[in-house]
């Protein structure tokens, strides 16, 4: 039985994707077959992410209105064999998403991997009430910024009213904070909260620190899952983030951006 | 003297310290209003009208509040109503334009 994580934040833009993309491909790494699901309907931008836009055939609306199997819509990731994805529509549609169908593709799902990572859309509408409501765990990612705390502690609150746990009373949806775009240089100058700060402020557990770092675009760009990249601090906090989410015990570092020696500035050629 | 001031004045606040700042304040009350349940303002806008039926009251004077306890929860409703005096005058402005 798979364990259901939604990867959360209400606010746009703060890294939902860029995470499920490397905690997906963490814990497949670390031998766990998981299954990376968009949710995103209209906006699609997962597979791209995955770098495997160009093999979606069928998608996750598909699956739903019955118009394809489920194993025809998954995509197998081609550098890890335990990695699937799931693509959604770019349909306008927005009633294509429904709660049975969602629940009927999940529960599908769950016989089938250890782990299913839902990725949300922004906002707090239908695409991510749906892919909140059948979670048994929430990543909630979140930048040391107002508006994007703000918004997470109104997912927070979401996630422990509005989802099928809390409905049935099957205690709340365990919530995880993955605090992303960290700049310690300017935590240090007071510019930034600190990490202190927005776990008091949302008191969850801290799941672990992303620092700020330009490898997470140039992954982005090629479409590797940054947690790929052996040399990239944020890859290394995404690994970090994958075993406390397995429920290893991992000492929490802050890691600061990558620092180029001079000579390697010399060479440095591609990022 | 004006040099020594310079070194014993207190730093500004950092820009991140008022950011916490401004989310605590904010988000103890946006977690109250969260509490509440959906029907409240429903129910509170209900009271009113019915209110309204006998006398003549603002929306902002009546104030409906949830407080929820360990055991029991209880409904608070406080209502402002016109005194004698405001009600006097209301009845001879309008003998007046009669």
């Amino acid at each position: 039985m798979a364990k259901v994580i939604v990867i959360t934040s209400g606010k746009g833009g703060v890294g939902k994707t860029t995470s499920t993309a490397a905690l997906g491909a963490g814990l497949a790494m670390r031998g766990k077959k998981t299954v990376v699901v968009d949710f995103d309907v209209g906006l699609r931008n997962l597979d791209m992410v995955m770098g495997c836009e160009r093999r979606v055939v069928f998608d996750f609306i598909n699956v739903i209105q019955g118009d394809a199997k489920l194993k025809q819509a998954l995509i197998t990731d081609r550098r890890l064999d335990n990695l699937f994805i799931l693509p959604t529509s770019q349909t306008r549609d927005k009633d294509a998403l429904t709660r049975e169908g969602v629940e009927k593709v999940i529960n599908e799902l769950r016989n089938d991997f250890d782990y299913v990572l839902c990725d949300s859309p922004a906002g707090i509408e239908r695409g991510a009430h749906l892919a909140m409501y059948f979670a048994d765990e929430a990543v909630v990612v979140t930048n040391p910024e107002v508006s994007s705390v703000r918004d997470s502690d109104r997912v927070l609150g979401l996630l422990s009213s509005k989802t099928r746990r809390a409905e049935k009373g099957e205690g709340s949806v365990k919530p995880h904070l993955l605090l992303t775009r960290y700049d310690p240089g300017r935590v240090a100058k007071g510019e930034m909260m600190k990490v202190e700060d927005v776990l008091e402020i949302l008191s969850i557990p801290l799941l672990g620190i992303v620092p700020e770092s330009p490898t997470v675009l140039s992954a982005s760009n090629v479409g590797t899952p940054v947690v790929l990249n052996q040399n990239s601090n944020a890859g290394t906090a995404y690994a970090d983030a994958v075993s406390r989410l397995m429920g290893e015990q991992t000492e929490m570092r802050v890691l600061g951006p990558e620092r180029r020696g001079l000579l390697q500035r010399l060479l440095w050629r591609t990022a | 003297m004006k040099l020594f001031d310079y070194f014993i004045r207190p730093k500004p606040q950092s820009t991140a310290q008022t950011a916490k700042d401004r989310l605590q304040i904010l988000l103890a009350h946006e977690r109250q209003d969260r509490s509440q349940p959906e029907y409240l303002p429903l129910l509170q806008r209900d009271i009113l009208d019915v209110i309204r039926k006998y006398v003549e009251v603002a929306s902002d004077q009546v104030e409906v509040r949830l407080q929820r306890g360990e055991r029991m929860s209880t409904l608070e409703i406080g209502i402002e109503l016109p005194g004698p005096r405001a009600l006097r005058m209301s009845s001879a402005s309008a003998a007046l334009a009669r």
